[in-house]
């Protein structure tokens, strides 16, 4: 996927200008907030629960080399194998090797951001393999050829009228009157349409929540059970996991799983978590002849042991996406590349360059919020305002405010000229401003008042009052 | 009074520029409250700005400078979550792996306080003898909220005054979308933030709104105000220092003096 984060501004403006991702958005910024807020009040010891999260996560991400050994010798030892992939290049290849092993002329796809990183789905099509997205969001934005604007909920950039228009649109071997207005008739259609598709697909590649070391599985959670169908029923597994999913045993697993679904959709448990060791076993019903884990670092490893290391902690809940005011205002896809909000802020830099990137960490208000409902209190303010210094030594942020701040800097680092220009500047403004109270326009800060007012200083400035009433006294 | 704390009132920016009525009601709240207040002149901006915006350099100079300016006090106390914070939390962070610098800057934050925080949590004062006529809504400013643990506090005094309804909006705790420079360098999505904001307030049908921040405070009453609404915009520390009758709402009408 080519990156557009440099023109973060101009697609929030398009976002800003959309009504029908405006009011998916009014949605989508009630509904999760409530949602997590009373899963959390129903889980006295919630806190408690994310430093053990916590915990586990440090600790893995500590002894990664050893966790990631153990698990690829547990993988081995079921019968599976690991692929381990430097880069997304890398991962592509080896999974359309996998593929053309097989003979695949269709793959289905569970629910996978890592996917959308290495973007999977145009190499495949590109070879001849068809991929087919299973879960239901994934489903819409690849019909609607969009990518996925969300974490968790990929099409909640969208309102169910546009759904309806792409399913006639797609789905054209159903009489095109049929009536298509409430989101029940939609699921069961799409569950129709997916059903053959399931049958019918050679390999079926998934994502993980989790890699557990101990046993050499991946978990993946859903709430449709698509994620089943696509790994069981085919030819061949796919695993598509960062390295970073890895944990020690299938107890820490329970313990993040519980984290996981109360911070992401307010839910105690995910209805669907399926846990998937190695390939199909003598005695099993059903399942994969082949089982493959591609395990992909991609910058991430390079996160070790600096000041973003503590984002390998990210389980991808997507809480703070929910919580974002900016990410409420205008939605995923502003944000140019494949992760989005405050945690895609932090990872997308890292992942794609500052240089491309550096718009998502400066468009934060630093409010907190994030960080506050982040299970594994990740400090994204912390780590945006990191990306900002880094932006700021290398002089990539704009020249106009650079230069306003080390005009401000100066005259802050000097206390007698700041006070005399403070007592000017409120003398004058308030001058200007009259009886008004407030100004139309003002030169320097058109951004501001274009649509608000800016309201006129009350008169001399305090530390001038201050003076002349310490002289008197 | 010999043992009465001698606090030094860091002033703020926004205070000392648009509206010194805040710093006044600062300083007789806490004289109220049994303080000896001073103003330290040489003080100028927790340098924040810079900090935000990636320039630690400045950051740093401006925090010696604080540092430097407001130590000898027993307290420091500041009208505005956000500058607080700053000095509580960040300061810290600046200078953590520079340990002469990291004992004074952590020497600073816990002797510093937000206004209303220090009046409850430090002075034990549960209740402001203060009168306001009007139904307010009161917006928690995100880094006094999530920074500094400011919530009740203000609640707790406001329930206290004399003629004072209070009535919460349905989401006190979402940014209004000021974030400093973030309203200048991205102003379309911080008008739909502030937007949001002042249709929750409108919402309440309070004819009053109030907030611990200057940031905050100038960018929701220049957003109403545009919108023709005719809320009362104010800071807290006005409404309990009982300084409302002297000085006109932040972007209201005023007359011709």
């Amino acid at each position: 996927m080519q990156p557009t984060s440099h023109d973060f501004k101009a697609n929030a403006h398009r976002a800003l200008g959309d009504p029908n991702l405006q009011r998916a958005m009014d949605m989508m910024r009630t509904g999760f907030p409530v949602n997590r807020a009373a899963a959390i009040a129903r889980l006295p010891e919630f806190d408690a629960l994310r430093d053990e999260g916590i915990a586990i996560k440090n600790h893995v991400i500590a002894n990664l080399d050893f966790y990631l050994e153990t698990f690829e010798k547990n993988v081995v030892a079921q019968g599976g194998k690991v692929h381990w992939c430097r880069d997304a290049a890398q991962a592509r290849e080896t999974i359309l090797g996998i593929c053309r092993d097989a003979g695949a002329k269709t793959v289905t796809k569970g629910k996978s951001m890592v996917s959308e990183e290495i973007a999977l789905n145009d190499y495949l099509e590109a070879n001849g393999v068809t991929p087919v997205e299973t879960d239901l969001g994934e489903y819409i934005v690849q019909i609607r050829h969009e990518t996925p604007s969300h974490i968790i909920a990929p099409a909640v950039h969208l309102v169910k009228e546009q759904v309806a228009e792409s399913f006639r649109a797609t789905h054209t071997h159903l009489p095109p009157d049929r009536p298509l207005d409430e989101a029940r008739v939609m699921c069961d259609e799409a569950r129709t349409v997916l059903r053959a598709k399931f049958l019918s697909a050679d390999i079926g590649i998934t994502g993980a929540n989790f890699l557990i070391a101990e046993t050499g599985s991946s978990i993946i959670v859903t709430n449709e059970g698509n994620g089943d169908l696509t790994q069981t029923l085919p030819k061949a597994h796919i695993v598509l996991a960062s390295l970073e999913k890895v944990v020690p045993t299938l107890e820490d697993a329970s313990t993040l799983l519980r984290l996981l679904a109360r911070s992401a959709t307010g839910q105690e448990f995910s209805t669907y978590t399926t846990v998937s060791t190695g390939p199909r076993r003598a005695d099993d019903t059903d399942g994969p002849a082949a089982y493959h884990v591609v395990l992909l670092d991609n910058g991430r490893t390079a996160l070790l042991g600096g000041e973003f290391q503590d984002m390998l902690r990210c389980i991808r809940c997507a809480a703070c996406l929910n919580h974002c005011p900016v990410y409420g205002a205008v939605g995923g896809h502003a944000y140019g590349w494949v992760y989005s909000g405050p945690m895609g802020a932090v990872l997308t830099p890292s992942l794609i360059g500052i240089e491309e990137a550096g718009n998502l960490p400066n468009a934060s208000t630093f409010c907190g919020r994030c960080e506050s409902v982040c299970p594994m209190r990740i400090p994204l303010p912390r780590m945006m305002r990191s990306w900002r210094e880094r932006e700021f030594a290398r002089r990539l942020s704009p020249q106009a405010q650079r230069w306003g701040l080390a005009v401000w800097a100066y005259v802050a680092r000097r206390p007698r000229l700041y006070r005399w220009v403070s007592a000017m500047t409120s003398h004058i403004l308030s001058l200007v401003g009259g009886t008004r109270g407030r100004f139309r326009t003002l030169p320097l800060v058109a951004g501001w008042t274009d649509t608000r007012d800016m309201p006129a200083p009350e008169g001399r400035s305090f530390m001038s009052q201050w003076a002349a009433r310490e002289k008197r006294s | 009074m010999a043992d009465s704390p001698r606090v030094a009132l860091f002033v703020t920016c926004l205070v000392d520029l648009f509206r010194p009525t805040v710093g006044f009601a600062a300083v007789k709240l806490l004289e109220e409250a049994g303080c000896r207040v001073e103003v330290p002149a040489a003080q100028t901006c927790c340098g924040q700005p810079a900090f935000n915006s990636g320039d630690r350099d400045n950051a740093k100079a401006l925090a010696r400078q604080v540092i430097d300016v407001f130590k000898g006090f027993d307290y420091v106390v500041v009208p505005s979550g956000s500058c607080g914070g700053m000095i509580k939390t960040h300061y810290p962070e600046l200078f953590a792996t520079d340990p002469i610098m990291a004992d004074v800057a952590n020497a600073l934050a816990a002797k510093t306080f937000e206004l209303v925080s220090f009046l409850t949590d430090v002075m034990k004062c549960d209740h402001i003898a203060a009168r306001y006529d009007g139904v307010a809504t009161y917006h928690d400013a995100c880094s006094g909220l999530r920074e500094l643990g400011i919530k009740d506090q203000p609640r707790r005094l406001l329930k206290g005054v004399e003629g004072l309804t209070l009535k919460e909006m349905a989401t006190p705790e979402v940014c209004c979308g000021f974030g400093g420079t973030f309203c200048v360098k991205y102003p379309e999505i911080s008008d739909k933030m502030v937007s949001d904001k002042v249709a929750d307030i409108v919402a309440t049908g309070a004819d009053t709104l109030l907030c611990g921040d200057m940031g905050c405070l100038l960018n929701m009453a220049g957003k109403q105000s545009r919108l023709g609404k005719s809320i009362r915009v104010r800071h807290v520390a006005e409404v309990l220092a009982g300084m409302t009758d002297t000085t006109p709402p932040i972007a209201a009408p005023r007359e011709k003096r």
